[in-house]
């Protein structure tokens, strides 16, 4: 490029987990005094990039450059020292540690006798609020901040180090619109003053208010990097998902049945409140909203893995116990949950175990189970997923993401549900398996199954959703029919605000 | 304005109410004791109380380290062990050497069995718990190997090695001394240097920890180290004191002092607590085991005692925390 | 991942007949009917603790407290003997009060959600304690002989002992329900993975709570028959048991973090454990030296398999570079 050195390039870094590779072949330049924005779908190897960077996963191939010329992190520490500093979407500090010594870990300023000076690291800390134009007290503990509390410490935390590389991993998710335009004129200072910045969003108008420079990720490949002002926002979304949206998303036309599940005033004290929706056998609703509106603690807590305060669920017109996973099962529930790593599989166990987990004790005869029946319960839904394995006593960590959730919705299928809860079913799932997903969905709930979809992406709730609940900040926004819903209509009664 | 400029401080500091509570344990305790036997406080009695806790209060200061770091040290019984019979051996064979010289055999020792748990911990990647349950065994199967049965008595010992325990310097023990400069200048570290706060951070949050780039391989070394050299120093104070050594020196020593400082307030998950609270939790478990033989009640409550606390111990922590979380989560919600 | 602790519970059942047969062999004695008793005798308390401490691991918590219980039970058997209650009265109420123990640890642990470890190292101090309380340093010894004679006895005076039987049948017993039960697949999906568990019905905390009453209650079942053994009731009895229990559990494949293990990993790894200390006895070593053989495998046990694990993954990147080079 004929433009200046970049200060950091990523050069054709390539990095697999296991079997599934993450990040394959990727580069691209971050140029000091820029702003860089990173986007792609959910699993499109965003946070692996970061992570590289940071000093914590080192490439398989390929090399990070500084300046020109390669570096080598061997661990968060170099990485560090180099000038990155990273804000991840996940906040990481030390819940016994006041918050000024987060800010300060691993740089405290110190007095002549190499103690720590905590009158200046306490003035250090409220300097950097009062930049941020927050109010903490700095000598609180990390423990108990709001989740935006603690995306502010974070961003304290980075300043503070003076870095001359700035990553950001979806830093917004969690601040409120004040917040985020705070936010976002410090990092334009930071950014005059000449360092680099990389962006990951979700939100198009964050990235076209703040980043020059667009990276685009489809699953683990670099797609294109352009100038933001070369590209509309229809643009980026057509080459994040690489394919016609229409044509993706097959919901069949399906006249509803009874009502299946009735929640009624379902509260949680913090988390959700008032919330009402029913759905019919036959019906896929979605619920949509952005990340934390707490679209999947309602269902966990329909489901019963997590507890409510007041309401009611009814299935079928019988309320559900609340609490328990099982009465859930029994009454015919089946929820897909939202982490696959976490929730929906054990890792270590065979695939077999994994698809059998839930209903174990439906197989045993005389209370005892032996490897047929298991071996060949698993067999027939994996086959009925074509999910693509070596042998079903195979660890089930060792597939790929979308044959991974292909496991999971077996697990769940084989449970012959009567309702189906599936919390962002396509995440982090290569195009070829999304589309497989969707047209199941449709299959079922043509078959009479009722559906309730949690998605972050809006297309998916669009094409698959016979009605879309809209959460914001834990309450009911809007609930939108098919005809209603539009990409506009539901990110208005996501975000607060009133059509234009 | 954020909504944080409205919110009212709340009093988080849980430690030093549990520091607070065991001084208030101890006084009462001791206020009862001498009401029923005025003897608990005389000059004899106050010393062998403080004697008997110095040695506990050098273990619990290493122990507080390591348990602050969310690992535990289970060996330290058996490096005792171990460093009492070296020092006492190399005493009773070269009755010439000073008093400094048996320290840092007993420190050497310690630091060399302190330093293989944590490479065993950190590079082998064996969890805290297992290496020194293992190391327990071994440290006390070497001694009992290199002993054969055989022991090192008083009269063997050079005669200032043995007056070390009872001499006195401005009418402190030196016992008492050594027990007060370890717990107060580790409190002291741990409270306002860099490499403490960073043993704090890595129980606090150890993922967040390796992402700050903490030098965690070498403060965990470090921390093991310690808990091995003050373990390998309370063999040198306990051989000192006792004069008489064997193969079982110290054994089950371990279990007093993980109570002493969970009592003391550390919290078993790690980041929490103070070295001091450690300090206090070993004299008041020493306290109470004397106030029962003043109380003439059977000695062998002592050991149930001991268990009762650590279970209140870590019972209380989390009930006390459970509240915190509740209170906060009410106040944060906005919905 | 699977694969490679299959591996490490065949290599242990493989070491452990090699063991056995080497010492056969070489070891003056060892191969006699006699010793053979004897060995069975001194298995039998780590083998019967062993089998709910497996169940317990594998779901990722830990019970130290289980040497404490059966010193416990041991020394209210006494008591309650000294004051006239029958045996047959004494057994069952021995078990039970060990199973109370295990309430007492179960809830503390499932209920207010503290960390197994902690708190059993707590019941640990206290269960002992308790029964120094009870007993003090005092011994019961006049327990009748048809039951003490019982546990040493062998079946029709061969090489057989009695209470084989009695391991044997609760091993198979707890076998199965690990290997071939939904019970025993819930445990490794909540040592896995306790939220996957969860999401998936698996109740995690009642689960967990029930082993440890299971684990108290053979805790003091082992208490019983420990006195009986030695016909001797005291408060000391079995101290540094569950040392040797979580050893042998570790060393026969179960993994310290939960989800991995076997039952006959375990079985071999008793047996090593056990076979070991009785051959190097007859050669003489003093029991206590032995610690060290007992606790370096312990660390072994656990060291090993991520070794090779790191070693595996060094190799399979290195031939990433270099095939990607």
């Amino acid at each position: 490029m004929a433009e200046a050195t970049a200060l950091l390039e990523v050069h054709d870094v390539t990095k697999s987990f296991g079997a599934v590779a993450a990040v394959q072949g990727v580069s691209f330049p971050l140029y000091g005094g820029e702003a860089h924005a990173l986007v792609g779908e959910n699993g499109a190897g965003k946070s692996t990039i970061v992570k590289m960077l940071a000093g914590v996963h080192r490439p398989d191939t390929g090399t990070l450059r500084m300046d020109g010329t390669d570096v080598d992190f061997a661990g968060p520490a170099d990485a560090k020292a180099a000038g990155i500093a990273v804000i991840y979407q996940e906040p990481t500090l030390f819940p016994d540690l006041s918050v000024a010594e987060n800010i300060a870990m691993g740089n405290q300023p110190l007095t002549r006798l190499r103690q720590i000076d905590r009158k200046a690291m306490h003035a250090n800390a409220e300097r950097l609020f009062r930049r941020l134009g927050v109010q903490l007290d700095p000598t609180r503990p990390a423990r108990g901040l709001s989740i935006a509390d603690q995306q502010l410490v974070e961003i304290a935390k980075a300043l503070s180090s003076e870095a001359r590389i700035l990553i950001m991993d979806e830093p917004t998710a969690a601040l409120s619109a004040v917040e985020v335009e705070r936010l976002f004129s410090v990092v334009r200072s930071l950014r005059d003053e000449g360092a680099a910045i990389l962006f990951i969003s979700h939100r198009f108008e964050e990235i076209t208010a703040l980043c020059e420079r667009v990276t685009i990720m489809r699953d683990g490949k670099h797609v294109a990097t352009e100038l933001v002002a070369d590209l509309t926002v229809d643009d980026m979304i057509r080459r994040m998902v690489g394919r016609d949206l229409s044509a993706l998303f097959p919901k069949q036309t399906v006249e509803p049945g009874e009502v299946m599940l009735e929640v009624s005033a379902l509260s949680r004290e913090g988390v959700f409140r008032d919330i009402s929706f029913t759905v019919r056998a036959g019906e896929i609703v979605a619920l949509a909203g952005l990340v934390g509106a707490g679209r999947s603690e309602v269902m966990q807590a329909v489901f019963g893995v997590d507890p409510y305060d007041s309401g009611t669920v009814k299935v079928k017109g019988k309320r559900l116990k609340p609490g328990s996973p099982r009465a859930a099962m029994a009454a015919g529930l089946a929820l897909v949950p939202e982490d696959r790593r976490q929730q929906g599989l054990v890792m270590e166990l065979s695939i077999e175990r994994n698809v059998t987990l839930p209903r174990a004790r439906k197989l045993a005869r005389l209370g005892l189970l032996f490897g047929g029946a298991e071996r060949e319960a698993a067999a027939t839904w994996t086959s009925k997923l074509q999910t693509k394995l070596g042998s079903l006593s195979d660890a089930v960590g060792t597939l790929s993401g979308g044959n991974q959730q292909k496991v999971v919705l077996a697990k769940w299928l084989s449970t012959s549900p009567q309702l189906l809860i599936v919390d962002e079913p396509t995440r982090g799932i290569d195009v070829g398996t999304k589309a497989e997903v969707h047209r199941l969905m449709s299959s079922l709930a043509a078959d009479g199954l009722a559906v309730v979809m949690v998605s972050s992406e809006l297309p998916e709730v669009l094409g698959m959703a016979d009605r879309v609940v809209v959460l914001r900040e834990g309450r009911v926004a809007a609930i939108l029919s098919r005809d209603e819903a539009t990409g506009e209509s539901v990110m208005y009664a996501a975000m607060g605000q009133e059509a234009a | 304005m954020t909504p944080a400029a409205a919110r009212p401080p709340i009093k988080f500091d849980i430690l030093k109410t549990r520091e607070l509570g065991i001084v208030l344990a101890l006084a009462a305790l001791v206020l009862y004791t001498t009401i029923n036997n005025p003897r608990f406080l005389s000059g004899q009695s106050v010393r062998d109380n403080l004697l008997n806790t110095a040695i506990l209060a050098v273990m619990a200061t290493g122990q507080a380290v390591v348990v602050i770091t969310r690992n535990i040290d289970l060996s330290v019984g058996s490096v005792l062990g171990i460093s009492a019979f070296a020092v006492a051996t190399v005493m009773s064979d070269h009755p010439g050497l000073p008093m400094i010289i048996a320290i840092l055999v007993g420190l050497a020792v310690g630091a060399a069995a302190g330093l293989l748990n944590g490479v065993l911990v950190r590079y082998g990647k064996v969890p805290a718990l297992v290496v020194t349950l293992g190391t327990l065994y071994m440290y006390r199967g070497i001694t009992y190997s290199w002993a054969g049965g055989s022991q090192v008595n008083a009269d063997e010992l050079p005669a200032h090695f043995l007056n070390f325990a009872n001499d006195n310097l401005l009418g402190v023990p030196w016992l008492v001394l050594i027990a007060l400069l370890v717990v107060g200048a580790t409190t002291w570290v741990m409270r306002n240097y860099r490499v403490g706060r960073e043993l704090y951070a890595m129980g606090s949050s150890p993922p967040a920890a390796e992402l700050a780039g903490i030098k965690v391989a070498r403060n965990l070394l470090g921390a093991f180290v310690l808990s091995g050299a003050l373990a390998g120093l309370a063999g040198v104070l306990f051989a000192a004191r006792f004069g008489t050594v064997d193969a079982s020196a110290g054994t089950g020593y371990e279990l007093n002092v993980v109570a002493a400082v969970v009592v003391g307030g550390v919290a078993v998950f790690g980041g929490s607590g103070t070295v001091w609270g450690a300090g206090l939790g070993a004299l008041l478990l020493t306290v109470i085991s004397s106030a029962l033989a003043v109380l003439d009640i059977n000695q062998f409550w002592q050991q149930a005692i001991v268990g009762a606390l650590i279970v209140l111990a870590i019972g209380a922590d989390r009930l006390v925390a459970v509240r915190i979380a509740r209170s906060l989560r009410k106040r944060d919600a906005h919905v | 991942m699977s694969r490679k602790f299959a591996t490490w519970d065949t290599a242990i059942i493989a070491l452990t007949v090699l063991v056995l047969i080497i010492a056969s062999l070489v070891v003056d004695n060892f191969g006699t009917s006699r010793n053979f008793t004897f060995m069975v005798l001194d298995l039998l308390p780590i083998i019967l603790v062993a089998l709910p401490m497996t169940f317990i691991i594998v779901t990722g918590e830990i019970d130290l407290s289980v040497a404490s219980t059966l010193g416990l039970t041991s020394s209210l058997m006494g008591w309650f003997w000294n004051h006239g209650l029958s045996i047959e009265t004494i057994i069952p109420l021995c078990i039970v009060i060990g199973a109370v123990a295990g309430v007492l640890n179960g809830f503390l642990i499932t209920g207010l959600g503290l960390p197994s470890l902690a708190v059993t190292i707590g019941t640990l101090a206290l269960y002992r304690g308790l029964a120094l309380v009870v007993l003090g340093d005092g011994a019961v010894a006049d327990f009748p002989f048809n039951y003490t004679g019982w546990v040493t006895g062998t079946i029709g005076g061969g090489a057989v002992p009695n209470v084989l039987i009695l391991i044997v049948v609760l091993a198979l017993i707890f076998g199965v329900i690990l290997h071939a039960t939904p019970v025993g697949r819930s445990l490794y999906a909540i040592g896995a993975n306790a939220q996957a568990a969860h999401f998936a019905g698996i109740r995690v905390a009642r689960t967990k709570f029930w082993l440890y009453v299971v684990s108290g209650a053979v805790a003091g079942l082992v208490g019983v028959l420990w006195t009986l053994r030695y016909s001797s009731a005291r408060a000391d009895n079995g101290a540094g048991l569950e040392l040797a229990v979580v050893a042998a559990v570790l060393l026969g494949g179960v993994s310290i973090f939960g989800g991995k293990g076997s039952l006959p990993g375990v079985l071999a790894g008793v047996v090593l454990l056990t076979a070991l200390q009785n051959a190097l006895r007859l050669e003489d070593v003093s029991g206590q030296a032995l610690n060290i053989v007992t606790g370096a495998l312990l660390v072994l046990s656990v060291l090993l398999p991520n070794l090779i694990s790191s070693i595996r993954g060094n190799w399979q990147r290195r031939k990433l570079r270099q095939s990607a080079a």
